[in-house]
């Protein structure tokens, strides 16, 4: 039983690459590539080099001893929040810029909702001077206008998605028609472990590095490899594949996917798809997704925008599915005094959807002597003023 | 021989016009049908419409989601169809993404099709090999034509395996493009559509994307067998609803 990608991009039912023709050759191109290339030594050495001299890798792995004493256990922080750009969202940009290089590709586009990984996208562009168009609902750039300011610090063009909800699904259906209508010379770097199949598992590879270090630092910390607990938010899935990746398949270790449960679960403003999602199609990938009785996707909510995709990425769905790993549902509430509680114990601000993960220590009893990890994939300033609002700081 | 394959083998240049069911009214759907075939139209495709469209372009999209807030849905457009055949001869095709579909359910979906009187379904988000794989004896069972796109970009290989699976015609998409996004076609384009009807298909061709007039129409059919007209025709309805369909036929081709 493995529950990694098969050989036709399957992970169990979920997956696959439910695509139009006018993007197979694309697609296919990746594909018959990804995995040749990122096995290549020269591109493994420049994604190491990358990761480590610009990116700062490795990440700490912190041993939180004031939240652990609160809650009786061994809590370790995977600081993704101290990575460049301010999220684990490099990792993966590092790792398709490259990609897109090798395959020869002078134009990149991207999909972004609060627009962490357009930033990312963005700034690895500026790094390969590489032409770069970020879509982004009309929505999200009302809502997120210090990103948009960035991204067009570091050269980026910013295009409106004003079609639909003018949200990430938007903005993710607008770069997919761009890449239709640029098949030759375009890039697509997508942000999270979804679209079709190479792209949930090329960037499950490229964010493993995570779990990788986990692994290794652990090791020095407590003369084990692998933690009880792996605990990490889920959006599209992108922080989690990559700190689940190495453990995957050693059921001793525990995964706990943490949704937005934003208003409620069932208030109608919701981003837990694993609960509220059925088998469907969305971006080319069979896998759960939000959507009404008809087959039409709905529009998700949570207070965090990183959060409010309103599929899973395909691995996660089957993760979900086979019970490997447990699902929580974190409310907005819940997550932003969990915010606050690790800018006060650890002095930590952190992005708001990693907070959704540091709120499964007050769901879930741990024992004294688990090791507990929790991916810290962001950190908060970019939410600054929705904790202002929030808290009437 | 079905209806689809019936009308290709008239050896004319077919004209086959795309629409939004549920749009620009709810209830417009069969008077667009009976208005089409009353000008002249070979073959229409009824458009279900999704949320998400991603291989179409902003005109297609955004009378997809006026049609989903006019309160259209799967089952509603069986229902507006279920007496069509008492009045429609030419073939009728359903173009709708694979999710609404996987949704009603494959096999039922197919069921109400061909008790309905639609010839075949155009998805363009199906995969070929899953297609292959899983649902083709569904679709075969109830006697539905399943067509499939090619692109510039397909190989040739790629196009003779589709080619082999196919039982109507071959969409053949003008540039690799979302719909309604060119204008007039380029030496290019022309040239592929050459290309591919010397390949000698055993399927005929028919192109899409990119014909909205009477010279797009005539280029994109001299070395095929015909076209289709999507995001033009959804322009005319947005302007003129229901209104002066035959106009925007007769000034596409004479009959």
């Amino acid at each position: 039983m493995t529950y990694n990608i098969d050989k036709n991009g399957f992970y169990g039912e979920f997956g696959g690459a439910f695509i139009p023709e006018m993007l197979y050759a694309n697609v296919e191109e990746l594909r018959q590539n990804y995995l040749k290339i990122s096995n290549e030594t020269s591109f493994k050495t420049e994604f190491e080099n990358l990761l480590r001299d610009f990116a700062g890798r490795p990440t700490p792995l912190y041993f939180a001893e004031r939240l652990s004493k609160k809650y009786n256990t061994k809590i370790y922080l995977k600081r993704e929040d101290l990575c460049h750009t301010g999220a684990h969202k490099i990792n993966n940009t590092i790792g398709q810029i490259l990609m897109a290089k090798h395959l020869g590709k002078t134009r990149i586009i991207a999909e972004t909702g609060a627009g962490q990984h357009g930033v990312a996208t963005a700034t690895v562009c500026a790094l390969m001077g590489l032409q770069c168009i970020v879509y982004m609902g009309e929505i999200d750039i009302k809502r997120q206008s210090p990103n948009v300011a960035r991204m067009k610090m570091l050269g980026a063009e910013v295009r409106p998605a004003t079609s639909g909800s003018k949200t990430l699904k938007d903005a993710t259906n607008e770069a997919i028609r761009d890449w239709i209508n640029n098949p030759i010379d375009t890039y697509y770097i997508i942000g999270s472990v979804v679209g079709p199949h190479p792209y949930p598992d090329m960037v499950a590879k490229f964010q493993s590095v995570i779990s990788d270090e986990i692994q290794k630092q652990l090791l020095e910390k407590e003369g084990r490899e692998n933690p009880d607990y792996v605990i990490a938010c889920v959006g599209g899935g992108s922080n989690a594949a990559g700190a689940f990746y190495h453990f995957l398949d050693n059921e001793n270790v525990k995964l706990i996917a943490v949704e937005a449960a934003g208003k409620g679960i069932h208030s109608g403003e919701s981003a837990a798809t694993s609960v509220l999602g059925k088998v469907g199609i969305i971006h080319g990938s069979k896998t759960l997704l939000m959507q009404s009785p008809d087959g039409q996707i709905t529009e998700p909510y949570s207070i965090s925008a990183g959060l409010d995709y309103p599929g899973v990425g395909p691995m996660h769905a089957n993760l979900y599915q086979t019970k490997r790993a447990e699902f929580l549902a974190i409310t907005d509430d819940e997550a932003m005094q969990s915010g606050l509680e690790l800018a006060k114990t650890e002095g930590i601000i952190p992005a708001i959807e990693s907070a959704h993960a540091f709120a499964v220590l007050d769901k879930k009893p741990f024992k004294p002597d688990d090791v507990v990890v929790i991916s810290l994939s962001g950190r908060g300033d970019k939410d600054l003023n929705t904790y202002i609002d929030y808290f009437k700081l | 021989m079905n209806r689809i394959q019936n009308k290709l083998s008239q050896n004319k240049k077919l004209l086959s016009i795309y629409f939004t069911a549920g749009y620009p009214k709810i209830n417009d759907t069969v008077s667009i049908i009976q208005e089409l075939e009353k000008s002249g139209v070979d073959m229409i495709e009824i458009g279900l419409p999704f949320s998400d469209p991603l291989a179409d372009g902003p005109t297609i999209q955004a009378s997809s989601t006026a049609a989903l807030q006019n309160g259209m849905t799967t089952k509603l457009l069986f229902e507006q169809l279920r007496t069509i055949r008492e009045s429609i001869q030419i073939p009728l095709l359903i173009m709708g993404y694979f999710n609404p579909i996987l949704q009603f359910g494959v096999a039922e979906f197919c069921r109400k099709c061909s008790e309905t009187g639609i010839d075949g379904l155009i998805i363009p988000d199906l995969p070929v090999d899953i297609y292959e794989k899983e649902y083709k004896s569904t679709f075969e069972k109830f006697g539905l034509t399943n067509v499939f796109l090619i692109t510039p970009q397909t190989s040739d290989e790629r196009i003779r395996f589709i080619d082999s699976i196919s039982n109507g015609f071959i969409y053949m998409v003008s540039s690799s493009s979302v719909t309604g996004s060119s204008d007039g076609f380029s030496e290019i384009q022309t040239n592929y559509f050459k290309r591919i009807s010397e390949m000698n298909l055993k399927n005929p061709l028919i192109v899409g994307f990119g014909i909205n007039n009477k010279k797009t129409f005539e280029q994109a059919t001299k070395a095929t067998s015909g076209a289709i007209i999507g995001s033009a025709f959804v322009k005319h309805l947005t302007k003129n609803g229901i209104s002066k369909i035959d106009s925007f036929i007769s000034g596409i081709r004479l009959f």
